[in-house]
């Protein structure tokens, strides 16, 4: 493999690879605009140029040495553009000689003559490319007093993306992005020199699923989302790691809440599943319901009359009401958006302490969301964890096909819905909710189901909980707590903004409303002490940590491992894939 | 040290300790002072006019094409008290965006002038108003209604800033 030094740094590079990825796949820096790993190399915003050189060789061939020994270095006479020069063995790289800088101080000076310097009203600003360059790579003043460029501002793009053409540094990145990876080719460069903007074809819109990755995409604020659109500033936002639950992809996300409210999901790098994108979709419509429509406590329905419980007078009411059933009356519904952890405790609960056979789960299939990108058909994100952990009727027992007539015969009596909402999937299950004598559910939301319920139990939604969930690769990836509950709270951290580290328990601004509610392991866990068994998590970690112990698939799987890898595949918990190397993200440095 | 070496009786002169012509001379010093011109002001009825570097209650400036404010937040970020909270809203307006909601605390406010600072817009000042009495916390929570000020009464200041900003 050929050798090269980057700064005085020798790096064992495969031959192939440019020098910025070279660097960057070593925790070496280049400043760069226009490149980006997952698209392929534009070469124009100038940013990265570096002083190429090599050792200098006699006419034998032997390398010159000046007077300490070291050899010499022959530098190129014009700088190189590190995205897209291949390394060379012997290679010398300089990203930080004067030549170097002053080149990026020039294309820095260059790219501000123009750009409106609005950061104050941009919502760019505090995760901006140019703005952090501004200060690493610039001289911190600008010669130029003329007026600057003009150019269309607030341009309605689609339904979710909004440009601005005076804040473009015309990096060509959501050019790219829409040819190669939407594969909607409808921008494009127009008019020449200074007046260079992005235009959509004429008659097009840009309404792609993928189109809002263009909006990180962006090294500056010229794409904004039209969802978000100064809903808050960057600083004022926690993020929290977790997963998409939209469907089965599992795309790996970053929560920004601030006050307790989830104001965006943004994507978060994890080459093995999403890469560094994800769709409209899911970024659009998997946060509303953890915001607004929530269940809180527990409550009672008896003939007409709607009564709210204390946690523990509702476990005593749902014990006194499964203690009256026949195992083979109760009908246990799962779900494939609950979390492997709460999906174990559910199995656990079904074969040990109401020893029903009846056990199922609910498919949510929709072919038309399915393409070859990220979007899968299941809707659900957790189906491999629910068929692995064994939600699923035992040979004989009742299935959810099967529902509806044996409700209206009798044979169940009882059911018992965990976040599931089965009325809302068919009319049948609908019905079938309304002519069984007792009908428990937990809900997050006041789903149609909810409405059915005779006992409702409030749980967490997936922003809310700390889990886990396995995807159609079969890849387990952890999710952790991104809204506090009145129960929970979030882990503290260098994530958490200003005003969640600092803010007072009376402060209107940092301290949003806290829901009354659990994550479905601690009720099952309540309820089955109840009836006689003496479980005993204390945290969701013990959940998994006895599910990892007891099922081969998950073997050595702890959350710290699957946070270290970024989610480890089902039987590979003593091997994990390794994270491919890339380390030098951040929340304000994006690739 | 011996305590009985420095007691007050050992430490006062002979007339001193006589007592008397001390509180004479107290009296004089009273006496001589009740003729000379007085610094106290009748203050309800009388009020004190700060000069334009006075940083009272800060206020948003109210210009003729209405609030300054772009909703930045910058003020919001830079508060040592965390007094601050603005939330931002898109405007058909040149400026794209404006305050929909804009909270001081009044009771975490330190008066320490660096939202001022920080304003790009010169939207935020600190006013010369000093009259902060509340009769309950909510109350201290002053909104956006409250915290406007027409430029007109803040010309002082914007003329302090403009000149030793």
């Amino acid at each position: 493999m050929p050798v090269i030094t980057i700064d005085g740094q020798r790096l064992e590079v495969p031959a192939g690879k440019t020098i910025i990825e070279a660097a960057y796949e070593n925790g070496l820096q280049i400043p760069h605009f226009c490149w980006h790993p997952a698209l392929s190399v534009a070469g124009n915003c100038r940013m990265c140029l570096v002083e190429v050189g090599f050792p200098k060789r006699r006419s034998d061939g032997s390398p010159e040495l000046d007077e300490r020994g070291e050899p010499v270095i022959a530098y190129l006479p014009k700088l190189q553009i590190a995205c897209a020069t291949p390394v060379a063995d012997g290679m010398v790289v300089r990203t930080k000689s004067p030549r170097a800088v002053a080149a990026q101080e020039a294309v820095m000076e260059f790219l501000l003559i123009n750009h409106p310097l609005d950061c104050p009203i941009c919502d760019e600003a505090g995760q901006c490319k140019l703005q952090e360059y501004a200060f690493r790579y610039s001289r911190g003043f600008s010669r130029f007093d003329e007026e600057k460029v003009h150019k269309p501002k607030r341009v309605v793009w689609g339904p979710n993306v909004i440009f601005d053409g005076e804040r473009c540094i015309l990096c060509s990145r959501c050019i790219r992005f829409a040819n190669e990876v939407a594969r909607q080719p409808v921008l494009t460069f127009v008019e020449r020199n200074d007046h260079v903007t992005i235009e959509l074809a004429p008659g097009a819109e840009f309404d792609n699923p993928y189109s809002m990755n263009v909006i990180e995409l962006c090294p500056v604020g010229a794409l904004t989302s039209r969802d978000f659109r100064f809903r808050a500033r960057v600083w004022e936002m926690s993020f929290t790691d977790s997963i998409c639950p939209g469907c089965a992809r599992g795309c790996n996300i970053k929560i920004g809440v601030r006050n307790n409210e989830i104001l965006r999901l943004e994507p978060r790098r994890n080459l093995h599943v999403n890469g560094y994108w994800m769709c409209d979709e899911g970024r659009l419509t998997q946060y509303g319901f953890v915001n607004t429509n929530r269940v809180e406590g527990a409550l009672l329905r008896t003939g007409g009359t709607e009564q709210g419980l204390s946690w523990d007078a509702a476990y005593e009411e749902i014990a006194r009401a499964l203690r009256r059933y026949k195992p083979n009356e109760i009908m246990l519904i799962g779900s494939g958006r609950s979390t492997n952890e709460d999906l174990w405790a559910l199995a656990k609960f079904a074969r040990t302490v109401l020893k029903t056979p009846n056990l199922d789960f609910p498919r949510r299939e929709d072919p038309y969301f399915e393409d070859e990108l990220l979007r899968c058909r299941d809707r659900n994100p957790n189906t491999t964890g629910a068929l692995e952990i064994g939600i699923r009727p035992a040979p004989g027992a009742v299935t959810l096909a099967q529902l509806p007539e044996k409700v209206r015969y009798g044979q169940i009596r009882l059911i018992y819905v965990v976040e599931e909402d089965v009325a809302g999937l068919s009319p049948a299950l609908a019905r079938a909710l309304e002519e069984a004598e007792m009908v428990i559910v937990h809900a997050s939301n006041h789903t149609e189901t909810a409405r059915r319920a005779h006992i409702l139990l409030a749980t967490t939604t997936y922003a809310e909980l700390e889990g886990t969930y396995t995807n159609i690769q079969r890849r387990v990836q952890l999710l952790r707590p991104a809204v506090a509950t009145a129960e929970r709270e979030r882990y503290q951290g260098l994530q958490m903004s200003r005003w969640d580290k600092f803010g007072a328990w009376n402060d209107r601004w940092t301290h949003g409303p806290r829901r009354r509610c659990r994550q479905t392991w601690q009720h099952l866990q309540a309820i089955a002490r109840l009836l006689g068994s003496s479980w005993n998590w204390r945290k969701s970690e013990d959940v998994f940590r006895e599910l990892s112990a007891e099922l081969p698939a998950f073997a050595g799987m702890t959350y710290e491992l699957l946070e270290v890898y970024q989610g480890i595949v089902l039987g590979k918990g003593r091997n994990p894939d390794p994270v491919p190397p890339m380390r030098y993200e951040s929340h304000v440095l994006k690739p | 040290m011996n305590i009985t070496e420095n007691t007050e009786a050992q430490r006062l002169s002979f007339w001193e300790r006589l007592y008397l012509p001390e509180i004479v001379r107290g009296l004089s010093i009273t006496l001589r002072q009740m003729f000379k011109p007085k610094f106290t002001r009748q203050y309800p009825e009388e009020r004190w006019e700060p000069l334009g570097s006075y940083r009272g209650r800060p206020v948003l400036v109210l210009d003729e094409d209405g609030e300054r404010c772009v909703a930045c937040g910058l003020c919001s970020r830079v508060c040592p008290a965390l007094a601050i909270e603005v939330q931002a809203g898109e405007t058909e307006r040149e400026k794209e965006r404006y305050p929909v909601k804009f909270e001081i605390n009044m009771l975490r406010c330190i008066y320490c002038g660096f939202c001022e600072e920080v304003c790009p817009e010169e939207a935020i000042v600190m006013s010369k108003d000093y009259e902060l009495v509340f009769e309950e916390r909510e109350a201290a929570i002053l909104d956006k209604e409250q915290l406007l000020v027409p430029i007109a009464q803040l010309q002082d200041r914007l003329e302090f800033l403009r000149r030793y900003k």
